[in-house]
């Protein structure tokens, strides 16, 4: 409870305030049982505390039970009885969010989806796959193998792929494949009053349309505030012919992001364009045991035909080398590939590693790339100022990088400096034309920034959408407004 | 280029993330009232995870200019094609599948019967299979294979080397790892750590679709007819359901409940 105070997260912006959790009506668990079956309901302890909190570090705040419904249908009729009884809902898919999205910080229902968990309809010639969301990306593309198909967007973490729907989740190869808003073609939403709404249609995915307004989009990154997102239809891509890696480290921050401002300028089509600060790259070379010199460093991935790529990484070399850069060494062998892939994948773990005994915490600012250098390298100026262990990663081909703060929770001088900190970040971000959140959704940490990003026109209008979808402030209170 | 021929086993096994269940029993006159078999109709199939291994090494010998060609084959039915369309898919040049009907009871000494005869045909320097098939996890078709053609083998192989006329293998055993140099022809079996298997790209399954593949009955091969299969499976049935668990106040409440259960 004091670190949510410190961090500033006590504000709440909806009706309910944080202290209004009321307990479970009488008979109501039974009634829960009634429709999923006794073995798909829960309310011992253990089970709840593991579904009330994520990977951040807000704190754990329990449902009051936890349904583990089979099909639509079984969670229509729960939707619909929560709703009756005026009972919050909080969607769960794998509890891999990184802004306590699944806190059920008013308790309620928390609803695990993990057993609907079917992949259908998957169509080689228009690129379409339907997933429920049980169903994780490293699931999804296992299946696909053999099909020349896959489903690039990789937020790092095997979340379920309509839980990354609901976050709006990106990833180190959204800046060539997109985010998730655009792979997104249609989602089967249970409402909260338990209606079933199909945002682009029932049985529809055109690749592109212009009919009504665009339902597929508000409730992609909707964070589970606006109905449970049961199904997804996705769009797949062809998996590239050649793909080759590369680490490249510079003389200073600022030459790496020109770097990668170039690279995006000269129209490279780059896969996947990272950015590791010295801290970050010391770290993650002790942590997966690969030897990095420790300099702010670029890890870049190039996919093309044979031909295009060998075109492409010329263009890359020259790039770097007008930057100061160090020479480059491509891997092409998926296993080389994929041990620096999973250096930088750990880079969470890393960062913790440097002092045992603390706790994360990701900052996740996204600039237009023009302004990038500057909020960089002000950015890491600032860390050093407030004598903060903030090792620097991101997706710099996007604009988005994350401090991963690690500090001691139990210090108030260290929490008040860190909150301080991340408040100077977001509103950096917010001065250069950008948002305080890329990719990671607003949940609990972020709601006073969003009024400051999008002002008060901006959020009376989402409370208007809130309002008419969720009247009573069912569906995960809490979060995001 | 060197002119070293690799033949790759591979097979069609269900997909290792499938919930496989038994077949539904009985109807037809003459089944058995309990089912012998797994549910198969529908279900996911993909080509064994060890096989794939296999395959990826041989096509990794012919780019690396050590093999001159890579033949995969398999011994299965007829819905085996798609398994070598795939196995043409990441790389290999050709493929034959040694057919056997529906229901035929195929296990890994039929398997190497087929293998060797292909194998007198088509003089290979290097057999490549995977360890095992995660159907049935024998772990015997290669050794078998090794055996009939009385060919060196290097089983549970996680790294390999050509050199001239032998290959150096390097074997994950119990005790650690055990180096060979064995003389070719050899027969090798792929183990999880030799490499990571690349997946196919749209270009080369449309490339795949014109390779040749050959389809030859698998008792055309031997010349004198197949032995009759010498395996016959009695049982075949789920695991018993978990039950709940139990907890109990103490030592003496433990041992009561363990006497109960017929435990001790």
């Amino acid at each position: 409870m004091a670190l949510r105070r410190v961090l500033g997260l006590g504000a709440a912006l909806g009706r309910r305030s944080f202290c209004s959790k009321q307990p479970l009506p009488p008979d109501f668990v039974e009634a829960l049982r009634a429709v999923v079956g006794a073995p798909n309901v829960s309310t011992a302890t253990a089970v709840r505390e593991q579904h009330g909190h994520d990977e951040s570090m807000h704190d754990c705040a329990p449902p009051d039970a936890v349904v583990w419904p089979q099909a639509v249908e079984q969670v229509q009729e729960l939707a619909a009885l929560c709703h009756r009884c005026r009972v919050p809902m909080v969607p769960f898919g794998t509890g891999t969010g990184l802004e306590g999205g699944v806190n059920a910080v008013q308790g309620g229902v928390c609803f695990d989806l993990s057993r609907m968990d079917a992949i259908t309809e998957l169509s080689l010639e228009d690129f379409s796959v339907v997933v429920e969301p049980g169903v994780t990306r490293k699931a999804l593309n296992k299946h696909l193998r053999g099909t020349g198909l896959w489903f690039p967007v990789d937020p790092g973490a095997d979340a379920s792929l309509c839980g990354m729907a609901a976050t709006g989740a990106s990833g180190t190869n959204a800046v060539r494949y997109g985010t998730m808003r655009p792979n997104v073609l249609n989602l089967r939403v249970v409402l909260p009053d338990g209606r079933l709404l199909h945002t682009a249609g029932p049985g529809r995915q055109p690749r592109k349309r212009a009919a009504g307004y665009d339902l597929t989009s508000l409730f992609v990154g909707s964070e589970g505030t606006l109905g449970f997102l049961t199904q997804a239809t996705l769009r797949l891509h062809p998996l590239p012919e050649a793909v080759a890696v590369t680490t490249a480290a510079f003389p200073s921050v600022r030459a790496a992001v020109a770097c990668t401002v170039q690279v995006l300028q000269a129209a490279v089509p780059v896969a996947r364009i990272e950015f590791l600060d010295e801290v970050m790259v010391e770290a993650c070379s002790r942590f997966s045991k690969l030897e990095l010199p420790a300099a702010a460093t670029l890890l870049l991935e190039l996919h093309g035909s044979r031909r295009g790529l060998a075109e492409q990484q010329q263009q890359t070399e020259e790039i770097v080398q007008l930057n100061g850069g160090s020479s480059l060494a491509w891997a092409k062998q998926l296993e080389e590939r994929e041990q620096l892939w999973a250096m930088r994948h750990s880079a969470w773990y890393a960062a913790l590693a440097l002092r045992p005994g603390c706790q994360g915490y990701s900052t996740d600012v996204c600039v237009p790339i023009s302004r990038l250098p500057d909020v960089v390298v002000e950015t890491k100026q600032d860390l050093q100022d407030s004598g903060i262990t903030g090792p620097m990663v991101g997706h710099v081909g996007d604009g988005n990088f994350h401090c991963i703060i690690v500090f001691n929770t139990q210090d108030p001088a260290e929490a008040r400096r860190v909150h301080a900190f991340t408040e100077r970040l977001g509103r950096r971000a917010l001065a250069a034309g950008g948002t305080c959140t890329g990719e990671h959704g607003v949940g609990l940490g972020k709601r006073a920034l969003l009024r400051e990003e999008l002002g008060q026109e901006g959020l009376d209008t989402l409370r208007s959408i809130k309002t008419a979808l969720d009247p009573h402030n069912l569906m995960n209170p809490g979060k995001v407004l | 280029m060197a002119a070293l021929r690799v033949l790759v086993g591979v097979k069609r096994v269900i997909d290792y993330a499938v919930k496989v269940r038994p077949a539904p029993g009985g109807g037809a006159p003459g089944d058995l009232p309990r089912p012998l078999r797994v549910q198969t109709q529908g279900v996911k199939h993909s080509l064994n995870p060890f096989c794939e291994i296999a395959l990826e090494e041989a096509v990794r010998l012919k780019e690396k200019g050590a093999a001159s060609e890579v033949i995969a084959v398999s011994v299965g039915t007829k819905a085996s094609q798609e398994t070598l369309r795939t196995a043409l898919a990441v790389g290999a040049d050709r493929a034959v599948l040694l057919e056997v009907g529906e229901g035929q009871a195929v296990g890994p000494r039929e398997v190497a019967t087929a293998l060797a005869a292909l194998a007198g045909r088509l003089q290979p320097q290097l057999l490549l299979l995977g360890k095992q098939a995660i159907d049935d996890d024998c772990n015997q078709t290669g050794q078998m294979l090794a055996a009939m053609l009385d060919w060196p083998q290097g089983t549970f192989a996680s790294r390999l080397e050509l050199e001239s006329g032998a290959v150096l293998v390097e074997r994950e055993v119990d005790g650690g790892l055990e180096k060979l140099r064995l003389r070719l022809p050899a027969v090798l079996t792929a183990d999880l750590r030799l490499n990571e298997p690349r997946y196919a790209t749209l270009p080369n399954i449309m490339k795949a679709k014109k390779k040749p593949l050959e389809v030859i009955p698998a008792a055309e091969l031997g010349g004198t007819p197949p032995d009759p299969p010498r395996l016959k499976i009695l049982k075949l049935e789920e695991p018993p359901a978990r039950g709940g668990g139990q907890k109990v106040q103490d030592v003496p409440a433990l041992l009561e409940g363990l006497k109960q259960a017929g435990r001790i």
